[in-house]
């Protein structure tokens, strides 16, 4: 007959039955968990790139020292994407008779087309965001620019051949950079003020931008579009390139999402696998009673194959309903941290969801249908016959090969991937070898405990292989969680230590040789740390091993940019703190021979430079040459002052330097500021204290995400446990319905069910721990690249944890067996 | 009487049975050398201690389990030749079966448990001829419980009409009664011979119970696995 029409009679009366409905929750949780993982990576991803993209205030940025022509900016309306147009360039700022270098920032209407400007209304006071850009006649102003000119708001500012007032302080705005070259405090002015300004003109340094931004692909067709069209003088930077910090925090965070949807997945394919062998182990008997009846097997494969589909399909259904709902709950939570013009990721993360877990539904039901497939009739007569269990080459090839097709799309690197599945592989293993290991050894204690240990650890030791089992599942699980735990709290630790609470938030520029003894006396007068102070001498870069900057090939446009810019130059007697020798020597202790260099890795990677070159200097019209003797790594991170070029001391000796410096001013101290600027008006200060903030709400955001998902997770690992203690609720039932007929107390049987518990516990957590251990390092290292610390709180916890979870869980798992009546001793037998 | 059996043809031959299993002790014999014929419309008991090889016996002749040695003929196929759906097919065409603990698939209704195996042989009429043969063993207005909501007698009765629904040839019953008082199991045993006689099947009957054994036609006993006699009942 036709196996749909009897898998649809009797799946509505399983369905009620109670039977199927651990597999059900299985998949539905697998679903929910997947779906709510993919909406947030899908939320806090693109947020994170936006919030990269900020740095741009755009998501494209096309730069040049010509006005960027007219047709560049139609075209990119043609696409559909909205532009922005800003020019900038240094200029000196009047208030009266007081005067301060500024850098001018000339922005159209709609600037910033991502992120925005933040004001306050009184200096260093409560900042504001704010929309759309100072009004024509009126400026926003730095804090430090005005302090120094001795200006406030209201008053009015003289630019070029322009009056303009202040009408806020600026605090904030998203393309402000870490870059010497825009160091000086910024003026905001609208473009319409620009033509009567009389500041634009032959030879002025202007840079002009136009800005870009809109939907994703539209952006990535114009930019392909565009590529190869631009003249020379045109630079395209997006968000890959804009700020390398930002972009590492993000990709960090798309990885780290990434890794928490994979152990969501593996969580769900464990619970899937169990639940799905006891969902093929329940059907031997009608199988065996069909075949019987003379059911062939293609039959009965199909009859379980459509009530398992329908299974997923119901699975799937309500997992789609409670991830529709987590996300709903999720973007409330969010609301404030997650930018809400974010594109709606749809059904998206729901069919992808839907598609794993029923990809992982078939790889794991899939031997348990074979097995089933091959249950032979004579279980009719004979209960014990049983069909010969698949093959475990099979079984692994199977699931193996679902999972890595699963994983592959959500970690997207081949290597990721293998070192998730080896490991995972090699804690099986482990755990599984260990299991056997102890259930063999549990034997040893039982004749010195008390009755309720001696039937636990009993129990333990005769399902053999299923405990063994059992302390995969649950190691595997714990593992994971551990491993979450880990990895979140390493990740973070190793976010925060990048981003020191102590970390420097302004920048001291431009002081004279002079004021370097009275600055360190006004900061010794107040109390507070005087700062280190760091050469910096501007010159240009003239030749290469004799060859022309301008005539040379470079690796890369960066270099050619690097090697043509004017450079900061700088000296040092010492390798800076924040600096690692990685090649060559740094000069001996006194040194005073020929000048000596020491290069920045990546700039030296870009320009194709290498130890021995020959490096000329135009300084101040002289002719500095050096040899570089050492390549350098620089942790930016630092926030202390590091250079791309440094060179031993004495090369630029009366040389015009200035000094720079960094240090960290709470915000109490601000004031200071003020006194500071006003004593030392050509010291420039710069906050860091914005920037820092954008790069921290980064990795607040996604620590939150990772929170969030974390919760999933745990869940989806609650239901393997479940999942686990269900496959074997019968056996347990019936056991302990004998044990009370035998005149056993409930307590009794309640501790004995406690005490296995407790040993499956210990099992999984000992081995979860070490597992974890070796796991996280090598995630942490080799993924993240952050150190990782061997912590022996994982043991204490690990142990805790699955001792806890595995008694928690095994007691309301396995409530309904302890409480079974005596009586029912007759109607359970197997 | 002999003769007149076999002009009516044999359904059901056993050739020199053996079965052997492998156990940690080593080899276990559980039959030996059993050889024997059933005619068509015999009734014929199997009985013998616990152990005897009563059930592998009944196995084997099903087609269930395969012998170790010798071969079964079931109404003219070597079911040693088939496969297992084969094997399935011949049940599928002419085989019922009556088991100790019922064996009624829970999540089916007793009308729908009845039409399983007419469904199984790809019959059109499956609904009506179940209701038919429900109504026979007088369960007509308890067709759509569920087996977790009828008597032991009951669920026996639904897996008689079950058996009897694709009108076998031959009838396989394992100790039919041996789970239902012995009220209940005289009542179904008399629907057993009456089905049995109403609609000619032939019928094998494992069981214990001497007196069941007595209405039979023949009576095959076993001991340690072989076959200890085969004698004819005194009508």
């Amino acid at each position: 007959m036709k196996a749909a029409v009897f898998a649809l009679r009797t799946f509505g009366r399983e369905l009620r039955s109670g039977e199927v409905l651990v597999l059900l929750a299985a998949v539905g949780l697998a679903v929910g968990a997947l779906t709510a993982v993919g909406f947030l990576t899908d939320r806090i991803g693109k947020a994170v790139a936006r919030q990269a993209n900020e740095v741009l205030a755009a998501d494209l940025r096309l730069r040049s020292q010509e006005p960027v022509p007219a047709e560049w900016s139609e075209l990119a309306h043609e696409y559909g994407l909205a532009t922005a147009e800003t020019m900038s360039f240094p200029s000196v700022v009047f208030a009266g008779d007081a005067n301060a270098l500024a850098t001018i920032k000339v922005v159209s209407e709609q600037y910033p087309l991502r992120g925005t400007v933040r004001v306050s209304d009184q200096l260093f006071g409560e900042q504001r965001e704010v929309d759309g850009i100072p009004e024509p006649g009126e400026v926003w102003a730095d804090g430090a620019l005005l302090a120094r000119v001795g200006a406030d708001i209201g008053d009015r500012l003289s630019v070029g051949e322009l009056d303009l007032r202040v009408s806020a302080v600026l605090t904030y705005r998203p393309d402000q950079s870490i870059g010497f070259a825009s160091l000086a405090p910024s003026l905001l002015m609208n473009t319409r003020d620009i033509g009567r300004s009389g500041l634009i003109g032959e030879g002025s340094r202007v840079s002009y931008a136009l800005l870009v931004a809109g939907d994703e692909s539209a952006v990535t067709a114009f930019n392909e579009a565009i590529e190869d069209q631009l003249p020379e003088s045109v630079r395209i930077r997006s968000q890959e390139e804009s700020s390398e910090r930002a972009y590492n925090a993000a990709d960090r965070a798309q990885r780290f999402l990434s890794l928490t949807a994979v152990i969501s997945l593996l969580l769900s394919a464990v619970a899937v696998a169990m639940s799905a062998r006891r969902f093929a182990h329940r059907r031997m008997d009608t199988v065996a009673l069909m075949k019987s009846l003379g059911a062939t097997q293609g039959f009965v494969i199909a009859v379980a194959l459509i009530q398992l589909t329908l299974l997923g399909i119901l699975g799937v259904v309500i997992g789609s309903i409670a991830g529709f709902a987590a996300e709903e709950l999720l973007s409330r939570i969010l609301v404030d941290l997650i930018a809400s013009d974010l594109p709606d990721p749809g059904l998206r993360p729901v069919v992808l969801a839907s598609g794993s877990a029923l990809i992982l539904l078939l790889g794991f039901a899939l031997p348990a249908l074979i097995q089933l497939r091959n249950t032979p009739p004579l279980r009719v007569l004979r209960h014990d016959a049983m069909p010969p269990s698949p093959s475990r080459l099979f079984v692994a090839g199977v699931s193996l090969a679902a999972v890595a097709a699963l994983l592959y799309r959500s970690v997207g690197d081949p290597r990721m991937l293998i070192i998730l599945i080896v490991g995972i592989m090699v804690i099986a293993a482990a755990l599984y070898g260990v299991g056997r290991g102890l259930v063999a050894l549990i034997g040893r204690f039982r004749s010195g405990v008390g009755i309720a240990w001696r039937y636990g650890l009993a129990n333990v030791a005769r399902r053999g292989r299923a405990s063994a089992v059992q302390v995969v599942a649950f190691g595997l699980g714990l593992t994971v969680l551990l491993l979450l735990t880990l990895v979140r709290t390493d990740l973070l630790e190793g976010w925060r230590q990048t981003l020191d609470q102590d970390a420097p938030n302004h920048f001291l520029i431009n002081i004279q040789p002079q004021e370097l003894d009275s600055l360190g006396a006004f900061f010794a007068d107040r109390r507070l740390n005087v700062p280190t102070f760091t050469p910096l001498v501007r010159a240009r870069m003239t030749t290469i091993n004799g060859e022309s900057v301008k005539e040379r090939e470079y690796p890369n446009e960066d270099g050619r940019w690097l090697a043509n810019r004017e450079a900061n130059l700088s000296w040092s007697a010492e390798l800076s703190a924040s600096n690692e020798l990685l090649d060559g020597d740094w000069w001996p202790p006194g040194y005073d021979g020929p000048p000596l260099i020491s290069i920045e890795e990546e700039s030296a990677v870009n320009a194709g430079l290498s130890i021995g070159d020959r490096l000329n200097f135009f300084v101040a019209g002289q002719e500095v040459e050096g040899e570089i003797a050492s390549i350098r790594k620089v942790n930016w991170d630092s926030f202390q002052p590091n250079f791309f070029i440094v060179l031993s001391p004495g090369a630029l000796d009366d040389m015009p330097t200035t000094y720079i410096s960094s240090l960290r001013i709470e915000d109490e101290q601000k004031r200071m500021l003020v006194d500071l600027v006003r004593a030392y008006p050509s010291v420039s200060v710069i906050d860091l204290g914005a920037i820092l903030e954008q790069v921290r709400g980064i990795i607040e955001k996604a620590s939150l995400a990772v929170q969030a998902v974390f919760v999933f997770t745990l869940a989806a690992g609650v239901a393997v446990l479940f999942a686990a203690v269900q496959s074997t609720i019968d056996e347990r039932r019936f056991e302990s319905a004998m044990l009370r007929a035998l005149g056993a107390r409930r307590r009794t049987v309640f501790f004995g069910v406690m005490a296995e518990f407790a040993a499956l516990g210990i099992a999984a957590g000992i081995l979860a721990s070490a597992g974890a251990s070796i796991l996280a390092g090598v995630v942490a290292v080799q993924l993240f690249q952050l150190p990782y610390e061997f912590n022996p709180l994982v043991w204490v916890i690990g142990l805790a944890a699955g001792v806890l979870l595995v008694c928690i869980s095994g007691f309301f798992a396995a409530r309904g067996a302890i409480n079974a009546a005596p009586v029912d001793v007759l109607r359970l037998a197997p | 009487m002999r003769n007149q059996s076999v002009s009516k043809g044999v359904v059901l031959e056993a050739i020199d049975l053996s079965k052997q299993v492998s156990s940690p002790e080593g080899t276990l014999t559980i039959l030996s050398g059993v050889s024997f014929q059933i005619l068509e419309g015999e009734s014929v008991a199997v009985v013998g201690p616990s152990g005897a090889g009563k059930s592998t016996l009944l196995a084997l002749l099903a087609g269930l389990d395969l012998p170790s040695e010798g071969h079964v003929v079931l109404n003219g196929a070597n079911l040693s030749e088939l496969d297992e759906d084969g094997r399935a097919g011949v049940r599928a065409d002419s085989v019922g079966f009556v088991f100790q603990s019922f064996h009624l698939v829970p999540s089916l209704n007793a009308l729908e448990n009845v039409m399983l195996p007419l469904e199984l042989a790809g019959r059109s009429d499956a609904r009506s001829a179940a209701r038919d043969i429900i109504e026979q063993v007088g369960l007509k207005d308890r067709w759509s419980h569920y087996p977790s909501q009828l008597s032991g007698g009951e669920k026996q009765r639904v897996a008689i009409a079950r058996a009897f629904a694709t009108e076998p040839t031959v009838l396989f019953a394992d100790e039919p009664t041996g789970n239902l008082d012995s009220r209940t199991g005289n009542n179904i045993m008399e629907l057993m011979f009456e089905l049995n006689r109403s609609s000619a099947t032939t019928l094998v009957l494992v069981t214990h119970d001497n007196s069941l054994a007595q209405r039979c036609d023949r009576i095959l006993a076993l001991d340690a696995g072989r076959l200890e006699s085969d004698s004819e009942v005194a009508a």
